[in-house]
């Protein structure tokens, strides 16, 4: 049993003369303990979606529907009753969120919001609390900490402070931690600085992580296993060496595809996949990546492609998946009816 | 390279922000030097990315190069014109020949002006095309050329993707038909598989109009990917610059290789095998710059002489020019890291001494694809 398996999660918000929103369509995956599990997909791809349900920090919205199971060492998260779940939030499961700027309280000295949690789920107070304090900070690499726990967010810098929220998720050492970009608003060499302390952190103490990014390099360096999700559902699953090397989803290729590496060289163009995140078409009608696959065949539009389970543990959701490396090519299909996967440009169209 | 193959000169460009202090009588009491003495030259038809991290001046740098921030001295010339002399009458018809690219599509396009307005400011500003009719065929040939449909004309920013939006703001920089476009971070706001999108739009958009760019942005790899010269900036200044693909085999000031072992790359095998450079600690203040080597206070390589007291000028190694007094001596591996808060980390499995040369070579890289 995986200390937390997500199992059929769906999200959708309804607003009164509006379109109903699927942000999460059906999302499963699982973590085990001191695992690290990312969850990849562009803006509006339903992952930070994900991990705020999972959480339980969705607004309770008229509107706002969540089905599914989150089910964490036993416990099903999105059953749970309020004050349930904020005993296990903060204790067991934690947070970092991309910007700390915003997640910190600007008026509150950092000291006093991470012997909030202390105070909270530990019970510690006066002098044990600040001195726990000061430690896990010299624990996440802020220097004098005694000084910085009288400070306030906006004296520390962008490192620093998302420092600072480390240290307060990691405050009671939950059992598992959900870092949602935790580095996207850092510069690189911070970034590097940060992710070596995410991994020291799950390395030490065998804290489960899961990552949510766009980042196909921070992936490769830290997660062991990989959900690529597209338009709110996961499009492919796969350990992090098979997915880079052959991917099978045409999305996940598709982005592998369109970054620029550091290690290639100047002037060889980019494929990126044409259209938006815009194109996509319903779950229900179909698969939502037709729109802008390379490779779409016919079936692709009139039904939703179901999950391939692969022997190795892998899986996918195409009706004609990228072919491995080593097998022998398949018969030019009707999915070349379209020509080379490198269009124009200019393809890209609003849906009106 | 003769000098008529050189758009733009910049030599010793400064640009001091004063930090004033006061209610009534505003003090000044002391300055943000953001751009410090930086000298590079663009050759015509090139592209030349500035890199570095947040606060090192480089947007700073790409807007007083266009005079939109005005330089406190040095000079900027621009196909022989010395543009920081220039009376504003004559800056202003320059500035045809210049644009700019921003970063955030959404908050550089006025979110009343449909796009035909937004296009045909520009146009009327410098007297460009007689009539309505004529001008409407100049933006319609600029739509084409960044690959937007006719019908967007009447359309407002907000009807449109990410994507479409940059494109938007492209199309309003070459519909003058500039020389140079200054592009400041014109894809980090926008989706992986969308920027690819832009990338290579600009790379055709160059191709075809014999663009020049100086493109200014954070994320090594875009830059690397779109660039004939690099330039790495710190605190300021320039601390190494390099032909693109020398920079990336041969980085040769220790920031510079710091800056690219924190680069993640999208493939396992590389992660896995690579060392990363931690830097200690966060950049120093652009207002109280460390005296002598601005980065010596992070760098690894810190020499007990020299480095604290004498600023290292830029100085030809091999092709590249090089900020660093230590240079070649840490290029043969003569000098080791050493800095007590920084550290070469690398994989447990990784095998022998630290070396500090971050990026894998190409074939081993190719091996291990394969296998």
């Amino acid at each position: 049993m995986a200390l937390l398996e997500v199992d059929d999660l769906s999200v959708t918000f309804a607003r009164r003369g509006q379109r109903t929103v699927h942000a999460v369509d059906g999302v499963s995956f699982s973590v085990d303990a001191g695992e690290v599990v990312g969850l990849v997909g562009e803006s509006g791809c339903g992952k930070s979606v994900t991990s705020m349900a999972i959480m339980g920090l969705l607004p309770r919205q008229h509107g706002t529907r969540i089905g599914g199971k989150a089910v964490f060492d036993g416990t099903d998260l999105l059953g749970l009753d309020d004050r349930a779940r904020r005993d296990i939030r903060g204790r067991d499961v934690a947070m970092i969120f991309q910007d700390p700027l915003s997640s910190l309280n600007p008026v509150i000295p950092i000291g006093l919001q991470v012997t909030e949690v202390l105070a909270r789920h530990r019970g510690m107070r006066g002098d044990a609390a600040r001195k726990e304090a000061a430690g896990l900070l010299d624990r996440v690499g802020i220097p004098d900490p005694d000084r910085r726990l009288k400070e306030y967010p906006h004296q520390l810098s962008g490192g620093m402070r998302q420092r600072a929220l480390i240290a307060m998720a990691v405050a009671c050492r939950p059992r598992l931690l959900i870092a949602d970009e935790p580095t996207t608003a850092l510069d690189v060499t911070i970034q590097a600085q940060i992710l070596e302390l995410l991994k020291e952190l799950v390395h030490d103490s065998g804290t489960a992580l899961v990552m949510i990014t766009h980042d196909l390099g921070v992936v490769a360096g830290m997660c062991d296993s990989i959900n690529v999700l597209y338009a709110g559902r996961v499009v492919e699953t796969a350990r992090r060496r098979p997915l880079f090397r052959e991917p099978r989803h045409p999305y996940t290729a598709g982005l592998l595809g369109s970054v620029p590496r550091l290690d290639s060289g100047r002037g060889e163009p980019l494929n990126p996949i044409p259209g938006s995140v815009r194109d996509v078409l319903s779950w229900s009608e179909g698969c939502a990546f037709a729109p802008r696959c390379s490779r779409r065949v016919d079936a692709c539009l009139d039904e939703t492609p179901p999950l391939v389970r692969t022997h190795d543990g892998r899986s996918y959701r195409c009706v004609d998946p990228v072919p491995l490396p080593g097998a022998v090519p398949a018969q030019a299909g009707p999915a070349d009816q379209s020509g080379a996967p490198s269009p124009e440009p200019n393809e890209e169209k609003t849906r009106d | 390279m003769t000098d008529n193959d050189i758009l733009v000169e910049v030599r010793d460009l400064k640009v001091h922000f004063p930090i004033k202090r006061g209610v009534l009588f505003d003090r000044t009491i002391g300055q943000v030097k953001a751009v410090d003495g930086v000298d590079l030259r663009i050759p015509r038809g090139q592209t030349y990315g500035l890199v570095g991290e947040s606060g090192c001046g480089k947007s700073t740098l790409g807007r007083a190069l266009l005079q939109l921030t005005p330089p406190t001295g040095g000079e900027v010339v621009f196909d022989d014109v010395e543009l920081t002399t220039l009376p504003p009458a004559r800056l202003r018809a320059m500035r045809r020949r210049m644009q700019m690219i921003f970063q955030d599509p959404m908050s550089s396009l006025d979110p009343r002006q449909n796009v035909e307005s937004i296009l045909t400011e520009g146009l009327q500003t410098h007297g460009i095309g007689g009539n309505r009719d004529e001008r409407r065929a100049i933006i319609g040939e600029a739509l084409d050329k960044v690959g937007l449909p006719r019908w967007a004309l009447s359309r407002y920013p907000h009807e449109f993707s990410g994507g479409q939006r940059q494109r938007i703001g492209i199309a309003r920089a070459v519909v003058l038909g500039p020389e140079l476009i200054v592009a400041d971070e014109p894809v980090s706001a926008l989706d992986v598989s969308i920027q690819a999108q832009v990338v290579n739009l600009l790379d055709e958009l160059q191709e075809s109009l014999g663009l020049t760019y100086l493109v200014i942005a954070h994320d090594l790899a875009v830059v690397r990917h779109i660039s004939d010269i690099v330039g790495v900036m710190y605190l300021g200044a320039l601390v190494e610059e390099a032909p693109s693909d020398r920079l990336y085999t041969e980085p040769l000031h220790p920031y510079t290789r710091a800056l690219m072992s924190a680069v993640p790359v999208p493939d396992p095998d590389v992660e896995d095998r690579r060392e990363r450079i931690l830097l200690a600690g966060d950049l120093p203040s652009p207002a109280n710059p460390p005296a002598g080597c601005r980065f010596h206070t992070r760098c690894p390589w810190a020499q007990p002489t020299r480095c604290a007291d004498e600023r290292p000028v830029l100085r030809d190694i091999g092709g590249s020019r090089v900020a660093c007094h230590w240079a070649e001596r840490i290029a043969s591996g003569e000098l080791r890291p050493n800095h007590a808060g920084a550290g070469v980390t690398r994989a447990p499995d990784g095998g022998e001494a630290p070396e500090p040369v971050s990026i894998p070579a190409p074939t081993a890289k190719a091996d291990s694809v394969d296998g």
